[in-house]
């Protein structure tokens, strides 16, 4: 186990053009899951293929557990790294498969079969060892391509979206079988997804790229209630979060936070006369598509999720009493799109 | 309709069907019945004299000397084809400055026609003009005039013979090579350094067993063409000297066209078919194979 830190890092890819990956800084916690999530192009994957040394910074410093590997060779690094496409060797058996890293790393020859053992166990695989990875499901490889990965206790776990090639449903077992994995080998786990629920559900702490920056490092709490700026704010959350622009500021707010005004004490409501376009029906809870009649622009899409507890009946054309908490208001500047503190509304 | 379909697809096949009746069916079935004959050019006398050809050709020096030679040819060939094309391939699979024109360069000795570059080897080889001989002279290697005779004897011929070929199957087996490797995902390699393979692990326990396939086709090919081939040694040596070059291809022509007994050429010749049917056989299982994987 063994604590990233990144100082400075920067890669940029030919020169003249913008970088890959701008100036990023940031720190792992010791057995840490972090997960770096961004849309495509943001830099997540550029950023891990660099601590995994695939990939040479063209500036910065990149640790692992305090030393300064820039210039050691993948190898050197001792970490394990999970591929999109697992990259199972496809002429090897599951068993060479998972061994194949302790031959590399020269372990003596009589303690491969206990530690192939041991990985497949945890990993319950243990029936597959002698299948070819043509002959193995999408979950199954991903399975392997675990086992392979911690089959000698690396220092660091690298993922680069290792669920993205599975359907829904496996995706989400899966999920939960890579959050209990994480719980029981306590490595230091750092993790790429462009997926929002996946980063929400398993990261310790997310962090938020976009064009080579760092938006925010925190929490899924923190990156949820407190984004940023706008880009966190509509990143994160579907549908995104509402924004009402106004002179010199943005305000957001949730769309499961706009509600029909009465589930909201009265001292704390911010009314708005919501028009509803358009409902959406999805079971457990509803969506409102409309505006707000007399804020900001008429045409700006508002959005409202209400839950199935909540009052139903509304209709498309007709226009509610709708109200916003106070607490949950978010306010940015308009220039910068950062947070900023709370303003005076200037409408109602 | 059907029917006129399949008299327009009967068209279409014809001038393929004729062609290869008449330049390699015709030419095959012709050997068949003359190597069992005694025909002979400027002889209209034809009788059926069973495997006497073949008896004869068997206890011949020369033929033994020939089919020993093309085995030695062929394998001596090809294992330097496929380790030098090997290396190309790794060299010319990262993109670098000037890597277009080196790979064109690379494939320059395919395109030309062999008899070409054959007649520019046996000048280059030559025992007066050698330029290859020039140098090592002119850098004290060798006195002038005591220089060795490139296709003089007995052993430098024969190697001199067996680069020649390699010169002209490299490019042909570097292209396949390059496909074969280009056709591994990027991260396979990237998944065996992060495991901790070197290069030579990489190569040999990754890169190489999943080109397996297309190699097999890399060496089947060049094999019959090493094997087949008789321009090379036909030109640069005439099997000489003292037959220490001969290959069966240019056997079956000196005997045959040149010394007028066409049954002995023709079962010379003949020798040649059982081991390209294997190694055809050989070549589509791979290749089926390859395609299954």
């Amino acid at each position: 186990m063994a604590v990233v830190e990144i100082r400075n890092l920067t890669k940029v890819f030919k020169e003249g053009t913008p970088g890959a990956v701008n100036n990023i800084n940031l720190e792992t916690k010791e057995g840490e899951f972090l997960v770096l999530l961004g849309p495509s192009g943001s830099g997540k994957t550029t950023l891990l293929r660099m601590i995994a040394g695939l990939e040479t910074p063209t500036s910065g410093e990149i640790r692992i557990g305090g030393d300064v590997v820039n210039d050691l060779s993948p190898r050197e690094r001792g970490i394990a790294m999970v591929f999109q496409s697992y990259a199972l060797y496809p002429h090897l058996s599951v068993y060479d498969n998972i061994a194949f890293p302790l031959k590399a790393q020269k372990v003596p020859r009589n303690q491969h079969k206990q530690k192939v053992e041991w990985a497949a166990g945890l990993l319950g695989i243990g029936k597959l060892l002698g299948r070819k990875p043509r002959e193995l499901s999408g979950g199954e490889r991903q399975r392997v391509a675990l086992a392979r990965a911690i089959v000698r206790q690396p220092k660091v776990f690298l993922l680069d979206e290792p669920l993205s090639n599975l359907d829904a449903k496996l995706r989400a077992s899966a999920r939960e079988e890579l959050e209990q994995f994480h719980s029981r080998v306590q490595t230091t786990t750092i993790y790429v997804t462009h997926d929002q629920i996946e980063a929400m559900a398993m990261g310790d702490r997310i962090v938020v790229l976009h064009q080579g920056e760092v938006r925010q490092i925190g929490t899924p709490k923190d990156v949820y209630d407190d984004p940023a700026d706008t880009f966190v704010a509509t990143f994160l959350g579907s549908p995104p979060m509402n924004l009402l622009e106004f002179s010199d500021f943005i305000v957001g707010f949730r769309p499961e936070s706009l509600v029909p005004e009465d589930v909201i004490p009265g001292s704390a409501q911010v009314k708005f006369r919501f028009r509803v376009n358009y409902v959406e029906y999805l079971g457990a809870e509803r969506v409102l598509y409309g505006g707000l009649e007399g804020v900001g622009s008429d045409s700006k899409e508002i959005v409202s999720r209400l839950s199935w507890t909540m009052p139903t009946g509304y209709e498309a054309g007709k226009v509610y009493d709708f109200a916003v908490a106070q607490m949950d208001l978010r306010f940015f500047d308009r220039q910068t799109g950062k947070r900023t503190n709370a303003r005076p509304r200037p409408w109602q | 309709m059907a029917v006129a379909d399949r008299r327009v697809g009967l068209l279409m096949f014809l001038p393929a069907i004729i062609f290869i009746f008449l330049l390699i069916g015709l030419p095959l079935v012709l050997s068949m019945v003359y190597a069992f004959s005694d025909a002979r050019i400027g002889s209209t006398s034809f009788h059926y004299v069973g495997s006497e050809n073949f008896r004869s050709i068997l206890q011949s020096p020369s033929f033994r000397m020939a089919l020993k030679n093309s085995v030695v040819f062929t394998v001596a060939a090809q294992v330097i084809v496929i380790i030098a094309s090997s290396a190309l391939s790794i060299a010319l699979a990262s993109p670098f400055r000037g890597r277009r024109i080196i790979r064109f360069l690379i494939l320059l000795p395919w395109v030309a026609p062999i008899s070409l570059g054959a007649i520019g080897w046996k000048w280059i080889l030559d025992s007066i003009y050698s330029v290859i001989t020039w140098v090592l002279v002119w850098a004290h290697v060798f006195r002038p005039y005591g220089a060795p005779m490139w296709l003089g004897e007995p052993k430098l011929a024969m190697a001199s013979v067996i680069l020649v070929h390699c010169w002209r199957l490299i490019p042909f087996s570097t292209v396949i090579m390059l496909a074969g490797r280009s056709a591994i995902p990027k991260e396979i390699p990237e998944a065996a350094a992060i495991d901790g393979a070197g290069f030579w692990r990489t190569e040999f326990l990754i890169n190489v067993p999943m080109m397996l396939p297309i190699i097999n086709v890399a060496v089947l090919f060049g094999t019959i063409f090493t094997f087949t081939d008789m321009t090379v040694v036909y030109i640069l040596t005439a099997g000489g000297p003292f037959d220490s070059t001969q290959t069966l291809p240019n056997l079956a022509f000196t005997t045959g066209i040149q010394g007028s007994d066409l049954a002995a050429g023709a079962a010379i010749s003949l020798f040649l078919v059982p081991v390209l049917i294997l190694i055809a056989y050989f070549m589509l299982r791979t290749a089926h194979r390859a395609e299954v994987v």
